[in-house]
């Protein structure tokens, strides 16, 4: 079985500042993989890379065995067509910090509207599933409310039913949390949880501890821009091989 | 901790605290605005005063023509010239902002000089320009350059049409001016939802239809009122073409024929003003249209809604 997630030596810059430096990481199906590490670390820059938001610029990042970013013809890489970078893109869910929700549109047609114009679902069909995972997440009774109307734990409940909408093989969460009030962080957590115990293959950058503790396979330590640490969270949290890691649990724990 | 921590629901129990006596402050007083109203109201009585007995203003001749059929048809064609003009000129400038936010250099540039040149040189030049068309280029071919030609066009045809060689010239300007506007609303848009939409699995365009146009049209839609309200009266200029059936130009043929020049401005006047108000009205339910989802405040619909819940809840608890 592929590997969902198989980067390999994923180099990244912006400009002369090289901000992934190398990652290997590896998140099979089915797992849930939270990645965490100072700010600047890159673990933000590594996800947006994983459904081609950023363009890698050296090693290789494979999605369920199908390269990302690039066509690789006899040994040569070829700039992806946009189309068939969007096709990728379907399949792969992401939830941003900033939630990202459409403003002009009420909730229940941010989840729709991908269904709708991007899969060409019918109408009919996509309200019946939008509503469906609105109630998934809670929040049948905000199906008309607009993201203005809504707290910061409920728009980001809506944006992880939009990314739910298409279906994806894999969800990506950039920091889903950390624009939160603090209780409002938990009904966030608990609808990820929900959709972790359902099998959902998950990728997490996170500074909330005690959900990798729970939650996650696999634990992965990223700073300046390489995995420094990864394996299974109570072992990477209690007893970290690293010292860069300990010195960035002593700060946060 | 535990010991700060008040009973659950300890939000006021309806049933045990008596009534809030609600405050029923005596307002401020505002001397000021009182005087100003009379100072103001007063200025502008003696103002209709002047103008209804001074006999240069000639109300009757211009009640008199104020509907005269020539005036309305000079109207209609003014407002035509608006509409057409307006329309071509959004959607070539709309067409224009986006070939500016492309990442194609050439797109970009061809856009930036079109509009340094259309919006750097006055619309009545670029109108005698159009009207010159012909002259400048008497035939146009079409064809592979200096090689074969399939078919030429003679232009002295487009002199006699010269309606649309003036829509061609207001639209042309006017794009000029709605490719900034459009840019401006495009990079209002938060960069967080063109990537979302992409995210999703949308193409560019898809993503500027759907998600990112409608945001910008809350920022596009009061400048563009603003340029349709001064198209309509742009349109004056099109004597440059030079084209004379505008309302405008129509004024001044009544004047000379009357040789009474004011009531015929004012009945121009007149006839501007209406097509505006009109206007300003539709860009109302327009901005309306495109506010939804824009703010937090909700209607009194809506918080009434939200207290009745209250009470729901409050009776709930005290079950």
């Amino acid at each position: 079985m592929n590997a969902m997630v198989d980067a390999r030596n994923v180099y990244k810059k912006f400009g002369a500042l090289e901000v992934l430096r190398g990652i290997t990481l590896n998140v099979q199906p089915g797992e849930v993989t939270c990645i965490i590490g100072p700010s600047g670390s890159g673990k933000s820059t590594f996800l947006r890379c994983i459904n081609h938001l950023e363009q890698i610029d050296a090693g290789r990042l494979y999605v369920d065995g199908e390269l990302v970013g690039y066509v690789e013809r006899d040994n040569v890489l070829h700039e992806m067509p946009l189309r068939k970078a969007a096709r990728q893109r379907r399949d792969i869910g992401m939830v941003f910090q900033r939630f990202n929700l459409f403003p002009h549109v009420t909730a229940l047609d941010n989840i729709t509207m991908s269904m709708v114009h991007v899969k060409k679902a019918p109408k009919e069909q996509a309200r019946t599933r939008g509503l469906e995972l609105l109630e998934m997440v809670g929040l049948s009774s905000k199906a008309h409310a607009y993201p203005a109307q809504m707290s910061g734990g409920q728009l980001q409940r809506v944006a992880i039913a939009r990314a739910l909408a298409m279906d994806p093989k894999l969800m990506l969460f950039d920091e889903p949390t950390s624009a939160l009030d603090p209780e409002l962080v938990g009904e966030v957590l608990e609808v990820m949880k929900d959709l972790a115990e359902r099998g959902m293959t998950m990728v997490v950058v996170t500074h909330e501890m005690g959900f990798a503790r729970e939650v996650a396979d696999s634990l992965v330590f990223v700073d300046r821009g390489v995995a420094v640490e990864a394996g299974v969270p109570a072992q990477v949290l209690d007893s970290p091989a690293h010292e860069r890691t300990k010195t960035f649990l002593s700060k946060v724990v | 901790m535990a010991t700060a921590q008040s009973q659950p629901g300890s939000s006021p129990e309806s049933g045990s605290s008596p009534a809030p006596d609600w405050i029923r402050a005596k307002p401020l007083r505002h001397p000021g605005r009182t005087i100003w109203a009379v100072v103001i109201v007063v200025g502008l009585a003696l103002f209709i005063y002047g103008a209804a007995t001074n006999p240069a203003y000639d109300w009757s001749t211009y009640l008199q023509y104020l509907f005269d059929q020539r005036f309305w048809q000079a109207a209609g064609i003014t407002l035509l010239l608006t509409v057409l003009a307006m329309a071509l000129g959004v959607v070539l400038g709309v067409a224009l902002a986006v070939m500016r936010l492309t990442p194609n250099r050439i797109m970009q540039s061809v856009s930036w000089v079109y509009v340094w040149i259309f919006r750097g040189t006055p619309v009545y030049v670029q109108l005698v320009f159009w009207g010159l068309f012909s002259t400048i280029y008497p035939h146009l071919q079409f064809g592979i350059p200096f090689f074969h030609s399939f078919f030429s066009v003679e232009t002295a045809s487009f002199a006699e049409n010269v309606f649309w060689l003036a829509v061609i010239g207001l639209s042309l300007n006017e794009a000029a001016y709605m490719a900034e506007i459009v840019r401006g609303g495009i990079q209002s848009v938060d960069e967080g939802q063109s990537e979302a939409a992409t995210a999703l699995g949308m193409s560019r365009a898809m993503a500027l239809r759907l998600v990112i146009l409608p945001q910008a049209m809350r920022s596009i839609i009061p400048p563009t009122g603003n340029e349709v309200i001064s198209m309509l009266k742009t349109t004056s200029l099109v004597t440059a073409v030079p084209y004379t059936y505008d309302l405008y130009a129509r004024a001044r043929d009544l004047s000379v024929e009357t040789f009474n020049p004011v009531p015929m401005l004012l009945i121009a006047s007149t006839w501007y003003l209406a097509f505006t108000s009109v206007l300003m009205v539709g860009q109302h339910y327009l901005e309306r249209h495109f506010a939804k989802g824009a703010s937090k405040v909700m209607s009194d619909r809506q918080l009434q809604a939200l207290a009745d819940a209250e009470q729901i809840h409050a009776s709930q608890d005290n079950r």
